[in-house]
């Protein structure tokens, strides 16, 4: 039975209106050329691999259902299990379900703290135990290293098997684009295509097939990131945990835009009482502490949720509709900035001649705004859409730490950093929930940094950065 | 040419050890390139220059012709996608391009100065200027402690700012744009440089302002010796100050003379186009001259001439083959061009016919605007509670009127409110009181629906091409703006008809409406800005400097489809201006503004002919023109604020004629025949004005004493 969550469907709403730019974009010149300069930037197509691969992830992890139960002999009504699983999750089906006890270091065979153990013979020994999955293939445990190695190095090769059909995808593509026969389209990629930044964008995918490559064939018999407390597979952990990263991202700026939008255009173009009251309003909210706002709204929503328990069949859509509050709570905490800088550029706009001629033909105050101010505002909205993703996602780190953020059930960065708290402290250490929440939100948010940057840079008009002299000379030849 | 060996004597005087007429610069083949995103621009593409200490050099060509490029490869100061791709450039026989960044700073500044067009952006905001200027002498110099202080205020005294001891310690938005520009000069003298490079010294100056400058400009040279290039696009300020000039077009130079021979007989038919696309007096009532078609994108490669495919003489040759130097005349005299080479030297251009001004047409009674004491005041906001404290009276007063198909235009320097004027007549800015009668319905007392209603019979042309226009909108969608708003919901099919009759009408082609306008030149945008005025068929435009951005040759255009305009369809033009030789050739009647109100009014002959007023006399003087200097009469000082205006009239404290009256009253306007008037104590009564002229000629004998 599918199930559609609010924040899925909202997210689904964001890439239809992503899409719906893109074509727009496509039939406009003068819209179409920022984004060839971000196209030619090779920092922000590396960055963008990656990015994509995240939110692919958090795509596949945006698809509900709940399976259906085999039927109890004699029951004739279709049951649906409560638990609410993605496609991410039936994808990861070995993931999920391969739980161990409790913790239990990465690719381990054996669990990280001693149990009792009833030998065959009757003895009882206290031991460290096998893993039921963590290398559970394994006859010999001395085995494991080389193991691991095969294991790990047949994964990359596929992986680079996978780049390398990947790369001939695109020689072919340069041949047809360039009319000229594969063996020049190498030579012309390997010496640096003037237009896009082929090598670097290879060479970034080069490093993501690999290291999946790995992951997959590693994942298959070890828990390649270790189990946390419950045992559960903290590489799952992770990856389910981008989906909440990008959720609060994307859903916040779509909950920030409409009031950022409206009011900064409203107050800098109508000036006089509207903006009065405008800037009346952000500079109130911008003094009332963030996370204090936050936290009081979260926690009322909380009461509001536990209060109805009927309304939600599953935990799931309970946790859903806190991430949806978290959202809408952030994003109207957040829209003050934007607001701040359209309202000074629509101040701006205001006076030049183009709008003053508008003004003088007797154009209507609103259609001005929608015909001649906001298609001149939307590079700094796209800017500063870019650069506050990232930021977001931190935030969601930091709300779910300090317990004000996501649904304790949901998993998160937050979260799974809130949990690692208490391990960092346990003696031996337990270090690898947090290296994994780390490292997974440092490269989401890594990669959200260095496209937004190339964004800024394309679309800025101040910036403007003609391609170095070196680019042109290759193209010369 | 005896000025210039006139001038060569005197410089023998001062002491100078390379001996003054000694090559200080020599650039041979210097080729510039830019890499932008569509392509390699070739700016500069082999020049040739030499400069001799103690001459100003004058580089005119249009905008980018690669006149600034120039400058800049000298001084090594490219933008970051450029290089020089070849050539030398040779400072007393070292050449520049060979030294390496740190040898080249201690030549910047030093041995080569430059002063930039913005007075305004080229001085840091937060330092003194006496701070900017002892910069540059502890930079270059020994001096150290009170002897830097004394060395800056020499150097403000020598650009001839009064007060220097004070005006040392003060911050540059404590200055008029003519001391900021001052400053400028005075930076670049810091280091005693040998050359002075001076990109555009008065563009964004007033003519008032320019001429005290580039006096100041003459007199520095006399006195030190230094060699000047000074670029221009302004053939008046040439005619002014050079002492050779060379003409660039297209990375080239096409054309280099000394400035008599230059003025003359100038050569090579684009120097020919340029003087005869100038507004003039004698040219009233005639299409002017344009070149026809646009600088070429200097990413392409050429083959044979640059400006052939502009050129009223091409022929084959110049198609196919590229034009070497040919020397006329004189050696000095040498021009890029096949004719000369094949025809000889070209004959003197004719001299301007003084005294055949074009008999004004008929005037009319009827009245298509009129407005009376019209008057625009912003009110100054202090302290927490932005509580008023005073008004700046951009507009005080002012009371003009135009009859239909008829141009009014309103002269004045920057800052003195005559935009202000066009845009409250317009009511984009809301007067603070008088009336605006337009076809005898008073425009101030409209509100909504009706003012929308009338909207349709006037509208605005802006000065900037670049910020009119919304980069977002092809040109038909700003077309049909108008035509939505205001003509009502007229069927699709109809407006699309009329968009292209807009089109034609302007002289753009029909194709043009599925274009936005960062595809169009400067002009082809002006033209699209009239285009979109024009489109609700108004009675009256306000045409707010719609050529100062221009190119003269695009100017001359622009001008020629107004005039069209005019004739065929009678619209009455309100023509803001400050060029006083678009004046000349265009309007029927002239009023002068001067802080707010009008000092003088008539028509163009009777004011331009015969200036009764001081300022508009000190203005006209102030134009340099290509027939040399009119009068010499200076407006000393600069403009007043208009928050806290001279008591009386406010012009005295500037105006020679000034005596007590002057100081306690504003005089009211006398007029002086049927169509002028003038507002100034001189014209009280005859005997006053016999006083004050008797009064000033004792004053300037004195002082020439």
């Amino acid at each position: 039975m599918w199930v559609l969550l609010w924040t899925d469907a909202l997210l689904w709403l964001l890439v239809a209106l992503g899409i719906a730019y893109a074509i727009y974009v496509r039939g406009q010149p003068h819209l179409l050329a920022p984004w060839h300069r971000v196209a030619r930037s090779a920092a922000g197509m590396s960055s963008l691999v990656f990015l994509a691969v995240f939110i692919a992830i958090a795509l596949l992890d945006s698809i509900h259902l709940r399976p259906r139960l085999d039927n109890a002999p004699g029951e004739t009504r279709t049951v649906y299990s409560v638990e609410v699983l993605s496609t991410l999750d039936l994808l990861l089906t070995g993931l999920r379900t391969h739980t161990e006890r409790t913790y239990s270091a990465p690719l381990a065979t054996r669990a990280y703290a001693k149990e009792t153990i009833e030998q065959p013979n009757g003895t009882v020994t206290r031991e460290f135990p096998r893993l039921r999955h963590g290398g559970a293939h394994l006859q010999d445990e001395a085995l494991r290293a080389s193991d691991v190695t095969r294991r790990a190095l047949a994964g990359a090769a596929w992986g680079v098997l996978a780049w390398l059909a990947a790369t001939m995808y695109a020689l072919w593509c340069i041949a047809r684009k360039e009319h000229v026969a594969i063996g020049q389209a190498f030579r012309l990629l390997w010496r640096g295509d003037p237009v896009f930044p082929w090598r670097a964008t290879l060479a970034s995918l080069l490093v993501l097939c690999g290291l999946s490559g790995l992951m997959i064939a590693l994942a298959e018999s070890y828990h390649v990131l270790g189990t946390d407390k419950v045992g559960q597979d903290v590489l799952y952990q992770a990856l389910k945990s981008i989906r909440t990263g990008v959720v609060i991202g994307g859903l916040t700026t779509l909950v920030m835009l409409p009031l950022a939008i409206l009011l900064g255009i409203m107050a800098g173009y109508f000036k006089g009482w509207v903006d009065d009251v405008v800037q009346y309003i952000y500079t109130t909210l911008n003094s009332i502490p963030g996370v204090l706002l936050i936290a009081a709204a979260v926690l009322m929503m909380q009461v509001y949720i536990d209060k109805h328990p009927e309304w939600f069949p599953t935990t799931a859509q309970r946790a859903d509709l806190r991430l949806l509050f978290l959202c809408i709570i952030l994003g109207v905490t957040s829209w003050t900035g934007l607001a701040r800088l359209l309202r000074g550029e629509a101040l701006k706009l205001r006076e030049l001649e183009y709008i003053q001629a508008a003004r003088a033909f007797g154009v209507r105050g609103g259609r001005i705004i929608t015909r001649h101010v906001l298609p001149n505002v939307m590079h700094i909205v796209l800017i500063s859409l870019v650069m506050d993703f990232s930021g977001l996602v931190l935030a969601e780190a930091v709300l779910s730490y300090i317990g004000v953020g996501v649904d304790p059930s949901m998993i998160s960065f937050g979260t799974m950093i809130n949990a690692a708290r208490l391990e960092m402290a346990r003696e031996p250490m337990v270090w690898w929930t947090l290296t994994a929440a780390f490292v997974f939100m440092f490269a989401l948010v890594l990669a959200a940094n260095l496209f937004a940057d190339a964004v800024r840079d394309a679309f800025d008009p101040r910036v403007s950065i003609g391609p170095r002299p070196a680019t042109l000379a290759g193209a010369g030849r | 040419m005896n000025e210039n060996l006139a001038m060569a004597d005197e410089l023998d005087t001062t002491p100078n050890p390379a001996g003054s007429n000694a090559l200080l610069l020599r650039v041979r083949d210097l080729r510039t390139a830019l890499y932008t995103d569509t392509g390699v621009v070739r700016a500069i593409d082999g020049i040739d220059l030499d400069l001799r200490r103690g001459e100003t050099f004058a580089l005119v060509g249009e905008s980018g012709c690669g006149k600034s490029m120039t400058a800049l490869s000298i001084t090594r100061l490219l933008p970051e996608n450029g290089r020089i791709e070849g050539g030398r450039v040779q400072l007393d026989g070292v050449d520049l391009l060979g030294l390496s960044e740190a040898r080249m700073r201690d030549v910047r500044g030093r041995r080569i100065a430059m002063i930039f067009q913005e007075p305004a952006t080229s001085l840091n905001p937060v330092l003194t200027v006496g701070h900017q200027i002892a910069e540059v002498i502890e930079r270059h110099t020994t001096l150290r402690g009170d002897a830097v202080r004394k060395r800056v205020l020499e150097l403000l005294d020598a650009v001839g700012i009064a007060d220097s001891a004070r005006r040392i310690d003060e911050y540059p938005f404590q200055l008029s744009g003519g001391m900021k520009q001052r400053v400028m000069i005075a930076v670049a003298l810091a280091a005693d440089p040998d050359l002075l490079i001076a990109d555009e010294p008065t563009t964004a100056l007033d003519v008032t302002i320019q001429a005290q400058v580039l006096e100041l400009l003459k007199s520095l040279q006399r006195e030190r010796g230094m060699a000047i290039l000074l670029i221009t696009h302004d053939l008046g300020v040439v005619s002014g100050v050079a002492d050779r000039v060379a003409v660039m077009y297209a990375g080239q130079i096409v054309e280099t003379a000394t400035r008599d021979d230059f003025f003359r007989a100038p050569q090579h038919p684009y120097s020919q186009k340029l003087f005869a696309s100038l507004p003039t007096t004698t040219k009233r009532g005639e299409m002017l001259d344009v070149i026809p078609g646009q600088v070429p994108p200097l990413s392409i490669d050429f083959v044979g001439c640059r400006f052939a495919e502009r050129c009223p003489h091409a022929w084959d040759r110049c198609r196919i083959e590229a034009p070497d130097w040919t020397t006329v005349t004189t050696t000095a005299h040498c021009v890029r061009c096949h004719l000369r080479e094949e025809k000889g030297a070209a004959p003197a251009r004719p001299a301007e016919r003084v005294g055949s001004r074009r008999a004004d047409r008929e005037r009319s009674d009827a009245r298509l605007l009129e407005v009376e004491n019209l008057q625009v005041h912003f009110p100054i906001r202090k302290g927490l509670f932005k509580r008023t404290v005073g008004h700046v009276k951009a507009v005080d007063g002012v009371s003009l009127d135009i009859a239909p198909g008829r141009t009014l235009a309103l002269v004045g320097e920057s800052g003195c409110g005559k935009t202000t004027v066009g845009k409250s007549l317009l009511q984009l800015i809301r007067p603070t009181a008088g009336a605006v009668r337009f076809n005898d319905v008073d425009l101030t007392q409209l509100k909504g629906e009706a003012l929308r209603r009338r909207r349709s019979e006037f509208q605005i042309v802006f000065q900037d091409p670049y910020a009119s226009l919304n980069p977002r909108m092809r040109v038909g969608d700003i077309l049909g703006e108008g035509l939505s708003a205001l003509a009502g919901a007229s069927p699709k099919k109809e407006r699309e008809i009329r968009i292209a009759e807009l089109l034609e009408q302007v002289g753009l082609p029909a194709e043009s409406r599925y274009r936005y306008p960062h595809e169009f030149s400067g002009g082809q945008r002006q033209r699209i800005a009239i285009a979109r005025a024009l489109a609700v068929q108004p009675k009256l435009i306000v045409c707010d400097e719609p050529t100062s951005a221009l190119d003269v040759s695009v100017q001359a255009q622009i001008l020629n489809l107004l005039r069209a305009l005019q004739r065929d369809q009678g619209i009455a033009y309100l023509f803001i201006t400050h060029n006083l030789a678009v004046v000349e050739y265009l309007a029927d009647e002239v009023a002068v503004m001067y802080l707010g109100r009008i000092v003088e009014r008539g028509t163009v002959a009777e004011v331009l002919g015969a200036p009764k007023h001081p300022y508009t006399r000190a203005l006209l003087a102030a134009v340099p023109t290509i027939e040399g200097p009119r009068e010499v009469l200076r407006a000393a000082g600069d403009l007043p604020s208009p928050v806290s205006p001279p008591s009386g009239c406010h012009f005295h404290p500037r105006c020679m004629h000034a005596w007590e009256k002057c100081s306690g009253e504003y005089p009211p306007d006398f007029g002086l025949s049927e169509t002028s008037g003038v507002k100034c104590w001189l014209y009280e009564l005859p005997g006053a004005r016999e006083f004050a002229r008797q009064a000033a000629e004792l004053k300037r004998a004195m002082e020439e004493e």
